[in-house]
């Protein structure tokens, strides 16, 4: 109990002022997510959901947290300049887990949509929070959720009323800057009410060469009819221990498109619970992963079909070298009733090194009998064939294999439906293929990676 | 659906004709499980220190373990002071173990295995296992003209020590799990192969396990040693009578196949399945495990498996030799409130190594049917190839098919491919059967039997003539 002690003292000690730099609605969550991470404590490499990560090894450091809330003093757009190119976005920051206040350029929005501090809007709008704040993402269901609920203090919070369509794609930068080795519990609510339409863009940035360990608890609700796409890039540096948490809920006839791009990071965590609980809902998931160094991503999903006639996809692609460590896990559960459910999972990977380790896991689970669900995962290398033919053709073997690599993860890059998006990706992984890492154009020269 | 629902319910319904018990007087020891028993069970098989002491220390430590709870089954507690570990039905007061009791010979005639050699099918010999002792093995002699050994474990313990010694808990290693701890310290007759080098078996080797005395679990324990250049086929049948208790099977199968050695494992499991409320069934918790050590050496395993409450069953392979080839072929079916929890691991360590798994799951009622299977390609297996293929069909709303395929890739020149799919059977397929005047009943029939031919195809003929009975599915018109 090493590890989980810390962390027990660290709140048991300072509770009351953890409870006055954040909201009632936060609080009052506090003393169960404490019960249940002292029943829970750290997983396991035994349990099933976290046998590719060692959390407690991950959250033994002693790491400074920031309780009394200093603002640290930085200008993001020193730090971050890229933006995407011919994407026109409305534009929020995120400095650790405090919301940038300053910083945004508080774009014009549709009527009372809200993109603002979770703790603020608490302490505010209460109502727009209590509702749903800790309800999808329950304390006792897994300890990360625990642990950060027992310590986030603020976060984000974005909210779209009933029928309203956001048409600006809603891009969060995250950025990680102290001054110290840092833990970051950062808290995300998304809600989408009946109809209503958004697109939102996360980046994750690291702004120097501390460690970081960040928890992310993230609440999505999708209403009936509502859609929802979501990106989540994280470019951060190998000194960045990432565990994030992501529950969403679908309503009737609601669809979501949730894209996870990991291209520079340390050790990343990614867990992603999707329960489709009104008919007819649908989910579409890409994730790509490009990983080397000692790089370690572990996504690990699961698709609840509650109710009848829905879909799923499901689409992760790998390219592990040197040493890097690549792990997915998806489960598709169809549920007794969930008639007509049809679900379909690929996991495609690339290993190019003898030390480079992949793990992949697809499940199914059906408890109905009249569904259509399929997977497929493939771990191999590049193409003999296809190189010769390449290199045949005048191309020299190492663009050859780029190429080919490239085209690899393109299926996923491509399912991204905002073009600009989808481009400046295409640029990022290409440049992370030929190993021009931290030179990203746009951005400031710290502001990608400190490798 | 009308139709489809009566076939589904005539297949739900289906009796299990081996349930059958045979009066015989047995030897069954106090119920219990200490080292008392075991040396009790060492002393009445009259077998050496060494493997009383391998025993005993296989019984410390599976004090030490507790029960595994990761198969996705509901294992009831099972209490194992209240099983007796060990029953004899050839202990016949005043005869001599020479002569067989007629009333077991009657029992396997009716089970279709004659013990009397001129009676049976010339291609097969069988040693016959009833509750912990095995009755008889035929062909002895005329295998023994070519150097192979065909007997039981405890008779291969007295006349072949040397040999037993070194391979016995090789495989699987009585630290293995939770079962083979517990196998390892009371395990009794099994069947023990030794194929001499070049040697390729005539006949097909069988072993038939019934388990006949209440209050009594099985805990067989088989041997098969293929040296090099040899070959051998191998087959296994088992069934139980019908009874509202939960009866333990746990057994072991090792196998060792050395340079270019091929053997072939086929199993029909069909162990009582439970009544249809679920009550009763023996419960199947097996570790089979073959070990490919020399270069280019084969292994096969085929399995049908339609009996058992639960079946907890994972024949695995681990192939050190460069370019050994293994094969995992499963039809799994389960129906009432059977619970299957199946599959395999292929162990990639050698060079050019290839594996190839086929499972097909096929649930009714309210069963739940899993595949569990784990392909690992160590640093050192440059060139490694695997191919899973995993489907399951449902048939019926209450059941549950399941899929759980891990990967584990440690070597960038492996090419590992896994697919699986999950459906009922197709409404276009029934509609192209019914527009062409076959029955929906039929239609079924043919469909799930199509479904599991890849499999089938796989068994040696007469077990593929039995697999395909019990699916309980007729098979007109589809066979060519």
């Amino acid at each position: 109990m090493s590890s989980e002690k810390q962390y027990i003292d660290l709140y048991c000690e300072n509770r009351e002022l953890i409870d006055a730099h954040s909201a009632p609605a936060m609080n009052a969550l506090r003393e169960d997510a404490l019960a249940a991470f002292q029943t829970l404590g750290f997983p396991s490499r035994k349990m099933e959901r976290y046998k590719y990560t060692d959390v407690a090894t991950a959250f033994a450091p002693d790491y400074g947290v920031n309780l009394k809330r200093f603002g640290f003093p930085v200008n993001p757009y020193d730090a971050f300049r890229c933006g995407v190119p011919n994407l026109s976005t409305s534009l929020y920051f995120m400095v650790n887990d405090q919301f940038a206040d300053k910083a945004s350029t508080r774009p014009h929005l549709p009527d009372r949509v809200v993109i603002d501090s979770l703790c603020k809007v608490a302490k505010e709008q209460p109502e727009l929070v209590n509702k749903y704040y800790g309800t999808l993402a329950r304390a006792r269901k897994d300890s990360i959720n625990a642990l950060n609920t027992m310590l986030a203090q603020d976060g984000l919070l974005i909210y779209v009323p009933k029928g309203v369509v956001v048409e600006r794609t809603i891009q969060v930068v995250n950025i990680l800057r102290a001054e110290m080795d840092l833990m970051v519990n950062r808290r995300v609510l998304i809600v989408l009410e009946e109809g209503a339409q958004a697109k939102i863009l996360f980046c994750d940035h690291s702004m120097d060469g501390h460690e970081f360990l960040t928890t992310q608890v993230s609440e999505v609700y999708v209403g009936e009819n509502a859609h929802l796409e979501l990106y989540e890039l994280e470019e951060t540096h190998t000194r960045n221990k990432r565990f994030a948490n992501m529950y969403v809920d679908e309503k009737r006839n609601a669809s979501a498109t949730i894209d996870s791009i990991t291209l520079n990071n340390g050790l990343t965590r990614n867990r992603t619970d999707v329960s489709l609980s009104g008919e007819y809902a649908e989910v579409n998931m890409y994730g790509c992963v490009v990983a080397d160094g000692e790089q370690h991503v572990d996504n690990n999903t699961l698709i609840d079909h509650q109710a009848a006639n829905c879909q799923s996809t499901e689409l992760y692609k790998y390219v592990l070298d040197d040493k890097a460590v690549g792990a997915f896990a998806g489960r598709v559960l169809v549920r007794e009733g969930a008639q007509k459910t049809v679900s379909q999972e690929t996991n495609a990977n690339l290993c190019a090194t003898k030390t480079a380790r992949m793990f992949s896991q697809p499940m199914l689970e059906i408890y109905a009998d009249d569904v259509k669900c399929s997977h497929g995962s493939t771990v191999g290398q590049i193409n003999d064939a296809a190189l010769f033919y390449m290199r045949q053709r005048g191309i020299p073997e190492e663009e050859a294999r780029l190429l080919l690599k490239f085209a690899f993860v393109g299926e996923v890059l491509d399912s991204i439906k905002l073009d600009a998006l989808r481009d400046r990706l295409h640029f990022l992984v290409e440049q992370r293929f030929r190993g021009e890492l931290g030179k990203c154009s746009g951005c400031g020269p710290n502001a990608c990676s400190t490798r | 659906m009308e139709g489809k629902n009566s076939f589904v319910r005539e297949v739900a319904d289906k009796k299990y004709e081996y349930g059958f018990t045979t009066d015989i007087q047995t030897d069954i020891i106090e119920k219990g499980l200490s080292e008392d028993v075991i040396r009790l069970i060492s002393l009445k098989k009259e077998e050496p220190d060494w493997l009383l002491n391998f025993r005993l220390e296989a019984f410390r430590y599976w004090q030490t373990l507790e029960q595994p709870t990761w198969g996705h089954l509901q294992l009831p507690e099972i209490d194992y002071q209240a099983i007796s570990y060990y029953a004899d039905p050839t202990a016949r007061k005043g005869n001599g173990k020479q002569e067989i009791d007629p009333e077991l010979m009657k029992t396997f005639d009716k089970l279709g295995i004659p013990l009397e050699e001129r009676m049976a099918l010339s291609g097969t010999a069988v040693d016959a296992v009833m509750d912990s002792v095995s009755v008889k093995t035929t062909f002895r002699e005329k295998l023994q003209e070519k150097g192979i050994i065909f007997c039981s474990i405890s008779e291969a313990v007295r006349e072949h020590p040397d040999l037993v010694r070194e391979y016995l808990g090789s495989v699987v290693p009585y630290k293995d799990n939770f079962f083979a701890a517990l196998n390892s310290a009371v395990f009794s007759d099994g069947s023990f192969v030794y194929i001499p080098k070049g040697v390729r078996c005539p006949m097909e080797l069988s072993t038939y396990f019934r388990i006949n005395a209440r209050g009594t679990g099985q805990f067989e324990r088989t041997l098969i040693v293929c040296d090099d250049d040899a070959y051998v086929s191998y087959l296994e049948g088992c069934t139980a009578p019908m009874r509202d208790e939960n009866q333990l099977h746990a057994a072991i199968v090792e196998i060792v196949v050395k340079e270019n050695a091929e053997v072939k494992y086929s199993t029909v499991q069909n162990w009582y399945p439970g009544d249809a409320e679920g009550k009763g069934g023996v419960l199947n918790l097996v570790t089979k495990r073959g070990h490919l050590r020399g270069a280019n050496s084969r292994l096969s395993w085929t399995q049908v498996e339609t009996g058992s409450a639960i079946t907890w069953k994972y024949p695995s392979c681990i192939l050190s030799g460069d370019g050994s080839q293994a094969e995992f072929y499963s039809v799994a079916v389960t129906n009432h409130f059977q619970q299957a929890d199946t599959g395999t691991k292929m162990i990639h360590l050698g060079k050019n190594t290839r594996s190839t798994i086929i499972s097909k799951g096929i649930s009714a009622g309210r069963s739940q049917n899993s595949y569990r299977g784990l392909v690992r390609v160590a640093s050192t297996a440059d060139g490694a190839r695997n191919y899973s293929s995993c489907d399951s069909l449902l048939l019926g709303s209450s059941c549950g098919a399941h899929t759980f395929p891990y990967m584990d890739v440690h070597n960038e020149t492996a090419v590992v491919e896994h697919e699986a799919t999950t459906s009922k059977i197709s409404e276009d397929q029934l509609f192209y059967c019914n527009q062409r005047g076959i029955s929906t009943e039929d239609a079924v029939g043919l469909i799930v039997n199509g479904y599991a031919k890849d499999v089938l195809n796989k068994l040696p003929m007469e077990f593929a003539v039995e697999a395909q009975k019990l699916l309980g599915v007729s098979l007109e018109g589809s066979v060519g």
